[in-house]
């Protein structure tokens, strides 16, 4: 009964794990990432590389690492994510919307069943009328519900998903709940 | 000796009586109307009863006490519940087929009572002994299906109509296996009369005149005739966890009452027939009591009421079959059974190897 | 109002039947939007909502030590490992070092949590499929666990016992005694319960081979606990991601093969005895200690973002903080495992019977208020 506990390999550390994802996006100036673990290199070698690449690293004020990525190249970096051998993202545990304030973004925990890590993604867009993401259905089935849920509380869309309606909420509700400027007389109470 | 002959033969006793004041024709059919008001008003009581005896038991295996606050050990329950069914509105929907929705309870009911005029209940205290008794009990519960029918079909309701059809595909299929393990006793006693039978069985009870084939034509008996019965494990025509209430969904107050009513009854009616087939109705073991002939009713009910227990115990412990799997039971394990059982028995009666006392 | 979309791939021999929302078989206020033809089921889609109480919004505008209340109502069957599940979250924000005495009364309430979250499902079950004794036997063993809560933390449901930074109050003299009491009573009674329903011949044959769920199915979905351990899928958090004081004590995580509706029925009749064998090596041995760590009254988590993983009766429970330093959250998320068993729902039925979606509904123990919120 016991026998996948001997088959646990050896998870990969977050450097080894932003190495290996840069190296999929190619138009990186820092391919050699520093590898002291300090936080302020960190961040200023991900400052240089936001533009370049579309990714950006963060550890700081999180227990995994983060990757923000941009919105045209979600998709790919999560099919990657979870095809590549040496990762193998397997199983989306949490997909949740946030409303930052400005930007709305989805957040993705990640984590591979045979290695063990774990990761964070992130995807942000400042447009609030008509956000829109790739649907990443494809890649793990359970994003089926998840997705619905964001886009019944959040208002965000996602392409090439199956059945976008909304999931909690009746069919006619007007605005979106979760976002920091919803308004309700009725059914909310301010303290 | 003689003050506790009680006449036991009723339909003679109150014919004979009839005659003295009326012409002979009417005499007849008043005697039968007679009779079968007091069967009626019997068996509607003792239906009663029987539902509460299913709850007290139902409770004792659930560790429960049951119904004992309405009259003394809760015996007056049913009755209060009759009185709220008789009183309750008799709802119907407007798109039901009223004509068939109205008729659909009184064909259950209606088979129901007929086959309880045949029962031997002691010596000569049997409403209606014809030649063909067997086959007269078998060819009346087929009538019940047919108000199962129409009542799931008449609601104009999906659930009912997919209870419906269950239960006729159910029924039909083991009324065969009930036939057929009659007809395994029947050449034993080479007559289909049932106060013939209980005659046959003065020699000791048919189960133990057969014995392997008989009880293997019991056991088969007893699986298909919980089967007729729709009661559990083969009660997925009343399933509610599935389908709300099945084909009696649309029915409330005094119809449904039937429904129900009728359930009960033909579960004492299968008792009852296997108690006359094969454990020798009204007939007292080693002939103990042979020379007080009313005591047979009492035999009679006793057994019956061991083997109702049986089907109560069958019900509040099993879970319950798949349609598809109750169908495969029946045609591919249960029929070539019987076919096979009643070969052997022909050979063990040809061989005169029954045990005779 | 969704027939419009159902309708559209309507062939003249389907059916369109709905189940729920108020139902004896879906556990809760769901309702199923089945498309049949004549026994089979085409498809099957969930309708969510009846009971959504828009928690996570409610979250955003409370303290911690007051969603800690919310929490309960949520999965009511594990409500304290719910609680706990918050409040470990809290503490490891914190980084507040909570007693041993703590963890290991967590560890044992939440065991006990578990068995009782377990017997109501396997009476339930047995009630599903036709045997409806077993309700009643159900429900008088988890009576006793009952009243053992009752006694310590005030509450029979809902219990509100852990609090960030340890427990509410500590526990009772008699917890230990009626613990162990209960631990012998119910090993002499599963073995009764398993040749009652597990070795009846009708019910393994309602139950073995539907349902199917594969490996790579069951990760994909993102099923866990015993839906995902039922396909050979090792996901107990307790055992990858341990909390509370279970890195110290030995215990199986029970896993079969088939995937079927009666694998996971056997996971977690298994479960149970592992549980017990859990409470049986702490019963003993609590350590002495204080029952709770001072916090200031008004909690404020650092900025950052947050996630603790637990497993509760049903599977992987997540809560995910993102903090801005105030003494509210910015947002709240809770990963519920219903959630995710839910929408295999539609994959692993298609193709087979009504009595048989009835039977792997079963298994997947839903409980609506911790799918919708």
């Amino acid at each position: 009964m016991d026998s996948m506990k001997d088959f646990k390999r050896e998870s990969m550390t977050n450097e080894a794990l932003q190495n290996i994802i840069n190296s999929w996006f190619p138009n990186s100036i820092s391919q050699t990432v520093a590898t002291e673990a300090s936080i302020e290199t960190e961040t200023s070698a991900t400052k240089e590389s936001v533009s370049s690449n579309g990714l950006e690293f963060t550890e700081e004020d999180s227990q995994f690492l983060n990757v923000t990525v941009q919105p045209e190249l979600l998709h790919k970096l999560m099919s990657q994510l979870k095809s590549n051998s040496e990762t193998q993202f397997d199983y989306l545990f949490c997909l949740s919307g946030v409303d930052w304030g400005e930007e709305l973004g989805v957040v993705y925990h990640l984590e591979s069943t045979t290695f063990r890590h774990s990761i964070v993604v992130k995807v942000q867009t400042k447009d609030r009328e008509n956000p829109v993401f790739d649907s990443v259905y494809d890649i793990w089935a359970t994003a089926d519900f998840h997705e619905r849920e964001v886009f019944d509380f959040f208002g965000i869309k996602f392409n090439n998903h199956p059945n976008l309606k909304r999931l909690f909420l009746t069919e006619d509700w007007v605005g979106f709940p979760l976002r920091k400027d919803y308004v309700d007389e009725i059914n909310m109470v301010i303290k | 000796m003689s003050t506790m002959n009680i006449a036991l033969n009723i339909t003679k006793t109150i014919q004979d009586f009839l005659i003295g004041m009326m012409p002979e024709g009417a005499a007849s059919i008043l005697a039968m109307v007679i009779i079968a008001v007091i069967y009626l008003a019997i068996f509607a009581v003792a239906g009663l009863y029987l539902v509460l005896l299913e709850r007290r038991i139902a409770a004792w295996f659930q560790l429960r006490v049951g119904p004992n606050r309405v009259g003394p050990w809760g015996l007056l329950q049913t009755m209060a519940d009759a009185l709220k069914l008789v009183s309750k509105e008799l709802t119907g929907t407007t798109r039901s087929d009223n004509f068939l929705y109205n008729l659909a309870p009184y064909f259950v009911i209606v088979a129901s009572l007929m086959a309880l005029a045949v029962f031997p209940f002691t010596k000569e205290f049997q409403a209606f002994d014809i030649n063909i008794g067997i086959l007269f009990l078998i060819a009346i519960s087929s009538i019940g299906v047919i108000g199962i029918l129409l009542g799931g079909w008449s609601s104009n309701n999906k659930f009912a109509l997919i209870g419906a059809m269950r239960s006729g595909v159910q029924t039909i299929s083991y009324e065969l296996s009930v036939g057929l393990s009659l007809i395994t006793m029947v050449l034993l006693t080479g007559t289909l009369q049932l106060s013939e039978i209980v005659e046959v069985q003065k020699n000791g009870w048919l189960i133990v005149q057969g014995h392997i084939p008989a009880i293997i034509a019991f056991m088969i008996y007893m699986i298909a005739g919980t089967a007729e019965t729709n009661r559990a494990p083969f009660d997925l025509v009343e399933a509610e966890q599935e389908l709300g209430a099945g084909f009696h969904t649309e029915y409330s107050g005094m119809k449904f009452a039937y429904f129900f009513l009728a359930e009960f009854i033909n579960m004492f009616i299968i008792a009852a027939i296997a108690t006359t087939i094969f454990f020798g109705a009204w007939l007292s073991p080693f002939g103990i009591t042979e020379s007080i002939p009313w005591l047979g009713v009492f035999w009679f009910i006793g057994k019956t009421f061991v083997i109702v227990f049986l089907m109560m115990w069958f019900r509040w412990t099993f879970p319950r079959l798949r349609v598809d799997q109750l169908l495969t039971l029946e045609w591919k394990y249960l029929l070539p059974i019987n076919l096979v059982n009643i070969v052997i028995m022909a050979i063990i009666v040809w061989l005169n190897l029954t045990i005779q006392f | 109002m969704e027939t419009s979309t159902v309708n559209s791939n309507f062939k003249s021999e389907e059916y369109f039947i709905n189940m729920g929302p108020q139902h004896p078989a879906t556990h809760g206020v769901l309702r199923l939007l089945l498309t049949i033809d004549g026994e089979i089921i085409k498809k099957v889609e969930p309708d969510l909502g009846y009971i959504h109480r828009s928690i996570e919004k409610m979250c955003e505008r409370d303290s911690y030590q007051q969603i800690v209340h919310l929490t309960d109502r949520m999965d009511y069957l594990s409500s304290h490992i719910n609680n706990e599940a918050v409040c470990l979250t809290v503490e490891n924000a914190l980084q507040l070092e909570i007693p041993d005495r703590v963890k290991v009364i967590r560890t044992i309430i939440g065991e006990l949590t578990r068995i009782a979250s377990h017997t109501l499902w396997w009476g339930v079950t047995g009630m599903d499929i036709g045997a409806l004794t077993t309700y009643f036997y159900g429900f008088r063993d988890r009576e006793m666990i009952n009243d053992i809560f009752e006694e310590t933390c005030g509450a029979r449901l809902t219990m509100n016992y852990n609090i960030p930074g340890g427990l509410m109050f500590d526990i009772h003299p008699n917890f230990v005694k009626r613990t162990k009491d209960f631990i012998a009573h119910f090993k002499t009674k599963l073995p009764e319960y398993d040749r009652l329903l597990t070795g009846n011949v009708i019910f393994q044959k309602r139950m073995k081979g539907i349902g199917l769920l594969s490996k790579e199915d069951a990760i994909s979905f993102g099923a866990s606990g015993p839906v995902g351990r039922g396909s050979g899928y090792s996901c107990d958090v307790r055992k990858h991601h341990p909390y509370s004081a279970y890195d110290k004590v030995k215990f199986n995580e029970i896993m079969k093969t088939e995937g079927d509706t009666f694998a996971r029925y056997q996971v977690r009749v298994e479960e149970m005895w592992e549980s017990m064998s859990i409470i049986e090596q702490l019963i003993d041995n609590i350590p002495e200690g204080e029952h709770q760590v001072a916090t200031k009254a008004v909690i404020k988590l650092p900025k950052g973002e947050f996630y603790q993983k637990v497993e509760t009766a049903r599977g992987e429970l997540g809560v995910y903080i993102i903090s801005t330093g105030t003494k509210n959250p910015y947002r709240l998320k809770f990963r519920s495992p219903g959630f995710s068993n839910l929408s295999l729902l539609n994959h692993i039925t298609v193709g087979e019977k009504i009595a048989d979606l009835v039977a792997t509904m079963a298994t997947l123990d839903l409980v609506i208020p911790d799918i919708d919120r």
